[in-house]
């Protein structure tokens, strides 16, 4: 292992690096599109959502009730039809999202004492959407329902009986609920997982393809000087980009900042080590850089996306996913960043996180050394 | 004509299919991706690991607690004996729900005085957390109503016969039991379509150019349009090729319902397809190296993705970025995807979308002709 050589090697790639100035631009503005694009793009809470109205009675109450959807941020009551096809055809055409039907008999029901119900016609397409906003509209429904009991209990000089339970809910590590604030930590390790597996990996892939890689081993050069000369121009780029991404989130976004930011440039290290070695696996793997392209999407980006808990908890997969999610350093990478952004974990309270991450850096490197010198020998 | 253009598909196809690595990505990675997405992606909340502290200990508190851990959404663990112990559990990620009833609350009850009952969610996962909140409350709210109803039966049977009651009576259509996986089976066809078809197309072509195969065929008599077609009608088939396959897995292993018809889903998917090629096709003509096409394909991949209503709703992002949404080809081939798996519906709901991938594909496959010639010359 000499400096010099190794020195030599990471001057060549980034004279390449810095020649391919588009790819320099976008390896640099990648990071900042993505963190713009699931800061803005991702809001998994309601607001607004189009709702049609189909009243068949007509009555004060029913307008009452109605009135509190409206009143609602959550709904937004476009239209009032009044035939149930109108009803069908704009939940087909996707032009409302939730019909209400108020039945005939529904201040009739309530002057007799007897239970009205108002049915909640919603697109189910969309599971999460229609989930959340039922649970809304359960709200505004039991409200108003609380509140004529109340009204008919007074009037009756009951009152005593009116039975209220409150729910005081605190929520804690993301207080208003931000979409963002949860899936902006998670962004950091995609934007490593591109930069480190998917550029590598091509860049080595196309070493391979154009046959110079056997041109620069030809050279003095060792298989680790070769390694070692890519990788650290990558990781520089990576801790750069990642650094960058926090920044907006803290700063841009307002996304809670609670933790200590070394641990952070440390834990980010670490994955940037793992993604660069499984992109040295996937360009030994593949041999051309269409083969590497794809397959560094899979084993790098898609369980970063998919299977780390960016953004679908993890408890609720099946329990073989889960297991699975346990052999994935993504997974823990995540798990440190959301602990170190929302929850402010002291560092010596994340070993369970750290620890794995750790070991997988060091397997994966060796490893990923092997193989190289395999490929080459 | 016909005999040139033969020839530059045979050429096509053999060079596509003549590597086994090649042969994999082109359909393995779709197979592989649809079934780790249809498990692993999912809003729905099952279980929610949470923790009870009871300082009431009344009849009241316990009839409370126990319709939690009777839901199927909630998992009570324990009961706890302090309030420390409920922030301690929450910050170790144990649980996420904390319920606490203090002492005081059946008395509340009692007197007919609003009787609150503490809640703490971990809001790391805010969309988990919304969910949660939802159903916390319609717990509560019931049992306040049926208590209520209880005691007034006790001072006269007759008046619980006669207090009216408002209930929501929600119906989802389309997807009754709400499950993501009926959500994201349909999209996932049209996301790894997209992600397949655009990177074939602008690898296949930006490959001859770094090879330099490029100039060796255009110095034959193969005319621009030929070559273009050449290489973009194989990837047409090998694209029509994959939603088949993509759909029939998803389809018959997540058992997905059906309920359109299979032309109309066709004639979205050739529609789409166009789109791609012609993003693809316009790629490679900004692009001279394969891995300058793969960032460039990535930069169009994640936006196209991410603004299409794939995972999350649109009606939700800000009004800018909802107008943005409608460039991504993506958006109209979802609502045919859904519509016709789901909804059931038709061309006489889907026209308007099938309408708007024809001018995106034409416009983008003219703009990509035109720059190609220019690349050329």
């Amino acid at each position: 292992m000499s400096f010099t050589r190794f020195v030599a090697v990471a001057k060549k790639e980034v004279v390449q690096i810095l020649r391919d100035s588009r790819s320099l631009i976008i390896v640099l503005i990648m990071p900042v599109v993505l963190v713009l694009l699931f800061g803005y793009g991702v809001n998994l809470d309601l607001k607004g959502l189009p709702v049609y109205v189909y009243d068949r009675d007509g009555s004060q109450q029913s307008q009452d009730l109605l009135k509190r959807f409206q009143a609602s941020v959550y709904f937004n009551i476009v239209r009032v039809v009044n035939d149930y096809p109108a009803l069908a055809r704009a939940l087909d055409d996707g032009d409302a999202k939730m019909g209400i039907v108020v039945p005939w008999d529904f201040s009739e029901r309530l002057r007799d004492g007897r239970p009205a119900q108002i049915q909640a016609l919603v697109d189910g397409t969309d599971d999460n959407t229609a989930s959340v906003a039922i649970g809304y509209a359960q709200a505004v429904v039991q409200g108003y329902s609380s509140d004529i009991q109340r009204d008919w209990l007074r009037s009756r000089g009951q009152l005593a009986q009116f039975a209220p339970v409150s729910v005081e809910t605190r929520t804690w590590y993301n207080e208003d609920l931000e979409s963002s604030a949860f899936i902006i930590p998670g962004v950091l390790a995609l934007v490593m997982s591109v930069i480190g597996a998917f550029l590598t990996s091509l860049t080595i892939a196309r070493e391979w393809e154009r046959g110079t890689m056997e041109q620069l081993i030809s050279t003095p050069v060792t298989p680790l000087e070769v390694m070692l000369g890519k990788l650290v121009p990558y990781f520089t780029i990576g801790m750069f980009d990642v650094i960058v991404c926090a920044l907006i989130a803290i700063y841009w976004f307002r996304v809670p900042f609670r933790g200590s930011f070394l641990t952070l440039v440390i834990s980010s290290a670490m994955f940037m080590v793992v993604v660069l070695s499984l992109g040295f696996f996937v360009s030994v793997i593949a041999k051309s850089q269409l083969a590497a392209s794809q397959i560094a999407l899979l084993v790098a980006f898609l369980p970063a996306f998919l299977l780390s808990g960016f953004l679908y908890a993890i408890e609720q997969m099946p329990i073989v996913l889960q297991w699975i999610t346990r052999i994935l350093p993504a997974r823990y990478y995540v798990s440190v960043l959301k602990k170190i952004f929302l929850k402010g974990t002291p560092t010596a309270l994340l070993y369970a996180d750290l620890v794995p991450l750790a070991v997988f850096t060091l397997v994966l490197a060796l490893l990923a050394t092997r193989a190289f010198h395999k490929r080459l020998a | 004509m016909l005999a040139r253009l033969k020839q530059m598909l045979i050429k096509e196809f053999i060079q596509v299919f003549r590597d086994k690595r090649t042969r994999f990505v082109l359909f393995g990675p779709p197979i592989i991706q649809m079934v780790i997405f249809g498990y692993a992606a999912t809003f729905e909340i099952h279980h929610v690991p949470t923790v009870v502290l009871d300082l009431d200990h009344s009849q009241e508190s316990r009839e409370l607690i126990s319709r939690f851990t009777s839901s199927p959404y909630f998992d009570v663990q324990r009961q706890l004996t302090d309030f420390r112990q409920i922030g301690d559990l929450i910050d170790r990620g144990k649980a996420t729900v904390g319920l606490e009833i203090n002492a005081g609350f059946a008395q509340n009850l009692r007197k007919g005085q609003t009787a609150p009952l503490q809640v703490i969610v971990d809001a790391t996962n805010s969309n988990t957390a919304l969910i949660a909140s939802g159903y916390i409350t319609q717990i509560a709210l019931g049992f306040a109503q049926d208590y209520q109803k209880d005691r007034i039966y006790r001072i006269s049977p007759q008046m619980v016969e006669k207090i009216p009651s408002v209930q929501l009576e929600p119906r989802p259509l389309y997807n009754p039991d709400l499950r993501s996986r009926w959500f994201f089976v349909p999209g996932i066809i049209g996301s790894l379509t997209l992600v397949l078809v655009v990177n074939l197309t602008a690898f296949a072509v930006v490959r001859e150019r770094e090879i330099g195969t490029l100039e060796q065929i255009m110095v034959t008599p193969i005319r621009p349009a030929e070559f273009i077609l050449g290489k973009t009608l194989p990837f047409f088939l090998i694209g029509l090729f994959d939603v088949s396959l993509i759909a029939t897995v998803g389809t018959l292993w997540f058992q997905v319902p059906f309920r359109g018809q299979i032309l109309v889903l066709f004639a979205g998917a050739i529609l789409f397809l166009l789109c791609m090629l012609g993003v693809g096709l316009l790629i490679s003509t900004v692009s001279s190296t394969q891995q300058q096409a793969m960032v460039t394909a990535f930069f169009f991949i994640m936006p196209a993705i991410t603004f299409s209503g794939f995972g999350f709703p649109i009606s939700t992002m800000p009004q800018w970025l909802q107008y943005l949404t409608y460039l991504s080809p993506l958006r109209y081939f979802l609502i045919v995807l859904r519509g016709t798996y789901l909804k059931g519906v038709g061309m006489e709901i889907l026209w308007p979308q099938m309408l708007a991938m024809a001018a995106l594909g034409i416009s983008l496959l003219t703009i990509a002709v035109l720059r190609f010639h220019k690349a050329l010359d």
